[in-house]
């Protein structure tokens, strides 16, 4: 038996996992339209490469991944490109994005693939890699980041342990555990893939111990591949990858680092099975498992999902009754967020939708006043003392928030369930999160335009330098023609004339500067026409609304001019 | 269509405020029944009317701070206040007596500084304190236990001695940590022969309360209303100073362990006084220290200080180390090697 440990805190929230698993995987079918948000993973949004009106097959590529960290997008049907626009997109912040709409023709007819290696093993590991880049894969549990660059970083390092995540902890989502009962030989296959790429000591495959049947599938696909099932206690959030580390090997993923910093890879079930079918079938990423869930629809199960499929088609699939339900939430009730438009589509990392009746999940009471208690940091898996952070987050001590670790949080909302003031912990951290991102930003932004400014000052210095350094130069050149004039002036009168006729000049030349009265008058003029330009320049600052940060230099410059102004008029004064 | 949106997590957990503070009250029923047996109604006339002192303060503070009265009142943390000064305080303690007690725990302790949440003090043990340094011939007057006097005052009695303070003649008797601290010359066990205050193991009726109290404590525990660390702490290192001072029960010895752990407000402290969260220290390690420090302040105060008992000043001088205690034992977060402190 395998040694386990534990993590920090955790909670049992009631589970409500049998609704949806009492069907086995239904496909949810080809809706009139599909909405592709370009942007379904973390990272930068792919760049469509059609063009509204265009026909396309399914499985074709709609947009390309547009830089290192960014995913393609593929046709999930066949039909024709009717718009490239904005619509509303799933994402915490309810807005819309750029989203390619494809109008399908119900055929889905496939476009031709590339034919998939007879055997990948004999594939280079970057002609792997490219594949799954290619296939648009992105973290299935949720988090959505590009798969081909998690692998990539993971070749970097010595790995030592691949850990498939699959205890799903989260409360109602039950779509891995489907994909684990009902093509646990097609997750095996993604693994072995995995293996190869990442060469790792041990794969093992983590579940909670809720999930029997699961467990009992995969332990017959695995025959004899040196391949572990490790089955720990339930307890939320068991499957957050951080804890899920902790579980299987003792060790903690280092604050603000990656788990290939310590050996390990972590990839979902789901992603795995992505994987499979693009490295041995060549097929793109265009459907996932959904689970649709709560009180609200009649038939809650999982679904095989194109992705692109309006939630309220999905939705009605499990028989929705949409007066029932005044919230639709992506993901589980622990970490899901609220999608204010039931018209915005499933995406890559949709694994639930969850519409819940008032009476299931109620809506929070107003808070109370935190007593303190310590149920909160008793609860965190972070260790954190969330009493302590919101204490800060509300007086904005952005300095104490980040002594206390605020960025650690992984917002798994264990401290807010557990709060008997009901006070909603996650919500003030990811304000407080929010607001210091912005003051870091604001704060490079300043230093970049002080920057700025000061390389302008320096070059306008520079300048000046370099045209009294010509300067000084010319008169040197008039001076040395005058002396060699005058030397050669003994033979020739004339020239003798002429020089001294520029000795003369020359002198003049150099006589204003000889006198101090008059270099204080020019010095004074220089710095009064100085004053007045750089006076403009903060008038014009000012009035463009520039940033705070500028006006305040210019201010300063303003005020530095000023006095030297004043002090190259006081010994004449 | 438009549908709500909120911000995660969507559950909750079945908690709340009321219920914990509720639960508190329940679990002090033992205890205040044993102290009515032993000592008569006084206890329980003290905690009825500081209860109806507690919620009118409460209102009024709220009533001045323009706060919805129905949603504080309903965290019954009030109600907590009460009960344990009503505890705290002599039984046929006289009306007034109570009223100030209790109007300097909710107005002066808890909504000066705030309301729920913000007091640095328990709020209960202020109101003890002023009390004691203002009244302290009311405050160190104890009935004498069931057993060492034929009458023990029913329900009139202690209504009368409340509330018609004039006209009750209240029997008093030092308390067995009175006895102790003021003996002179005597060995423990003749002390113990001598003096009729002492029972089995400490004070008759007083070792039955802190064992009811006990009861009621290791209940709260179980319901994980709070965590073991502060009291287990408290217990221990009062305990540890006891042994450390017994002298094998010579004249000058401070008293046994086991003597300490069942006198005066032991039991009450360790599991209602020191746990109320708000004052105390928030972590683990925190908790732990915080408890550790209150025995032993418990501990030098009963054996060298000049008041009936220690727990009050020990707490809220604990209340004041809490932020300090804080501040050096945050607690290791995921991925991270040990905090690192800016010392001071
Ligand atoms: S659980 Fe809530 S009330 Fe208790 S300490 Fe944490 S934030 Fe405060
Ligand atoms: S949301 Fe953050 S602070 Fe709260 S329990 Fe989770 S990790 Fe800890």
């Amino acid at each position: 038996m395998r040694k386990l440990f534990d993590f920090h805190g955790g909670i049992h929230p009631p589970e409500n996992k049998h609704q949806s698993l009492s069907e086995p995987i239904r496909p949810a079918g080809i809706p009139r339209e599909l909405v592709l948000p370009l942007s379904q993973h973390t990272g930068a949004a792919a760049a469509p490469v059609v063009r509204p009106g265009e026909q396309v097959l399914k499985g074709q590529l709609l947009a390309a991944a547009s830089s290192l960290v960014s995913a393609p997008v593929h046709a999930p049907t066949s039909g024709t490109v009717s718009a490239i626009e904005e619509r509303p997109v799933p994402h915490p912040s309810g807005l819309s994005a750029p989203c390619i709409v494809l109008e399908c023709d119900g055929e889905d007819r496939w476009v031709e693939l590339p034919a998939p290696p007879a055997d990948y093993r004999e594939l280079e590991i970057p002609a792997l890699l490219e594949r799954i880049r290619d296939a648009g894969i992105a973290g299935m549990g949720g988090a959505g980041f590009p798969t081909a660059v998690k692998l990539t970083s993971g070749t970097h390092h010595h790995i030592d342990t691949l850990i498939i995540n699959g205890p799903e902890c989260e409360p109602y989502i039950t779509a891995d555990d489907s994909l684990m009962r009902e093509r646990a030989a097609d997750i095996l296959e993604g693994v072995a893939v995995l293996r190869h790429i990442l060469r790792p000591r041990e794969v093992l495959i983590g579940l909670e111990d809720n999930k029997p049947e699961a467990i009992e599938a995969l332990r017959h696909a695995i025959g004899d591949q040196p391949v572990e099932v490790v089955v720990f206690p339930t307890k939320y959030p068991s499957g957050g990858e951080k804890q899920l580390i902790e579980i299987l090997t003792g060790r903690q993923v280092p604050s603000g680092g990656l788990p290939a910093d310590i050996g390990i890879v972590c990839q979902n079930v789901g992603t795995a099975v992505a994987v499979r079918d693009a490295v041995v079938h060549g097929r793109p990423l265009i459907s996932r498992i959904t689970t649709v869930t709560g009180e609200a629809v009649a038939r809650p199960g999982n679904f095989e999902v194109l992705l692109g499929t309006p939630m309220h088609y999905l939705l009605e699939q499990a028989g929705w009754d949409p007066t029932r339900s005044g919230r639709l939430v992506m993901g589980g009730p622990m970490m899901g967020f609220t999608v204010p438009h039931p018209e915005a589509p499933v995406i890559k990392t949709s694994n639930c939708l969850l519409v819940p009746t008032e009476k299931e999940l109620p809506s929070p009471p107003p808070a109370q006043a935190c007593i303190r208690c310590g149920l909160c940091a008793e609860a965190c898996p972070a260790s954190l003392l969330p009493q302590q952070l919101f204490w800060f987050a509300r007086g904005k001590e952005s300095e104490k928030l980040e002594q206390h670790n605020l960025f650690d949080c992984i917002e798994c909302g264990a401290c807010a369930w557990v709060c008997p003031s009901h006070i909603p912990l996650v919500q003030y951290y990811r304000a407080a999160k929010a607001d210091i991102i912005q003051q870091r930003r604001d704060h490079e932004k300043a230093e970049h335009s002080r920057l700025r400014f000061e390389a302008r000052q320096a070059r306008l210095e520079r300048e000046e330098a370099e045209r009294e350094a010509k300067r000084a130069a010319r008169k040197q050149a008039a001076e040395k023609r005058a002396q060699a004039a005058a030397a050669e002036g003994g033979e020739d009168p004339i020239q003798a004339a002429i020089a001294r006729a520029q000795a003369k000049k020359a002198a003049q030349q150099q006589a204003p500067e000889a006198s101090p009265e008059e270099k204080a008058a020019a010095a004074r003029q220089a710095a009064q026409a100085k004053l007045a330009k750089m006076q403009k320049r903060l008038a014009d600052a000012r009035a463009a609304g520039e940033e705070d940060k500028i006006v305040t230099a210019l201010e300063a410059s303003v005020k530095k001019l000023e006095e030297k102004l004043a002090s190259l008029e006081e010994p004449t004064a | 269509m438009k549908l709500l949106r909120v911000s995660s997590p969507h559950a909750h957990g079945p908690n709340s405020t009321q219920r914990v503070m509720q639960q508190v009250l329940l679990a002090s029923l033992p205890g205040v029944f044993v102290l009515t047996v032993f000592f008569g109604f006084g206890t329980l006339v003290n905690i009825l009317w500081a209860a109806v002192v507690a919620l009118a303060c409460e209102s009024l503070a709220l009533w001045l701070r323009k706060r919805p009265l129905g949603f504080y009142l309903g965290d019954c943390s009030a109600l907590v206040t009460a009960l344990l000064l009503g505890i705290a305080l002599p039984p046929y303690a006289p009306w007034w007596l109570i009223a100030i007690g209790v109007a300097s725990a909710i107005l002066m302790a808890k909504h000066l500084y705030g309301g729920l949440g913000y007091n640095p003090f328990n709020p209960a043990m202020v109101g003890y304190v002023v009390l004691l340094i203002s009244f302290p011939v009311q405050m160190t007057s104890w009935a004498p236990p069931r057993g060492l006097t034929e009458n023990v005052p029913g329900l009139l009695d202690a209504l009368r001695a409340c509330f018609l303070p004039g006209q009750f003649d209240a029997i008093t008797m030092a308390t067995p940590l009175d006895v102790l601290r003021q003996n002179s010359g005597l060995m423990m066990d003749d002390l113990w022969a001598q003096a009729p205050q002492f029972g089995r193991w400490a004070g008759i009726g007083w070792e039955w309360a802190n064992l009811a109290f006990l009861a009621g404590g290791l209940w709260l525990l179980y319901r994980r209303i709070f965590t073991w660390h502060a009291p287990v702490a408290f217990l221990a290192s009062l305990a540890l100073m006891a042994a450390l001072f017994y002298d094998g029960g010579s004249s000058a010895s401070g008293g046994s362990p086991l003597f300490h752990l069942l006198s005066g407000a032991t039991m009450l402290g360790a599991f209602f006084i020191i746990t109320d969260p708000v004052s105390s220290a928030v972590s683990v390690r925190g908790r732990l220290v915080f408890g550790a420090l209150i025995g032993i302040l418990v501990y030098l105060i009963r054996a060298w200080g000049n008041y009936p008992d220690a727990v009050a000043f020990a707490v809220l001088i604990a209340n004041l180390c809490a932020p300090f205690i804080d501040h050096y034992t945050q607690p290791r977060t995921y991925g991270h090697r040990p905090p690192a402190r800016e010392d001071a």
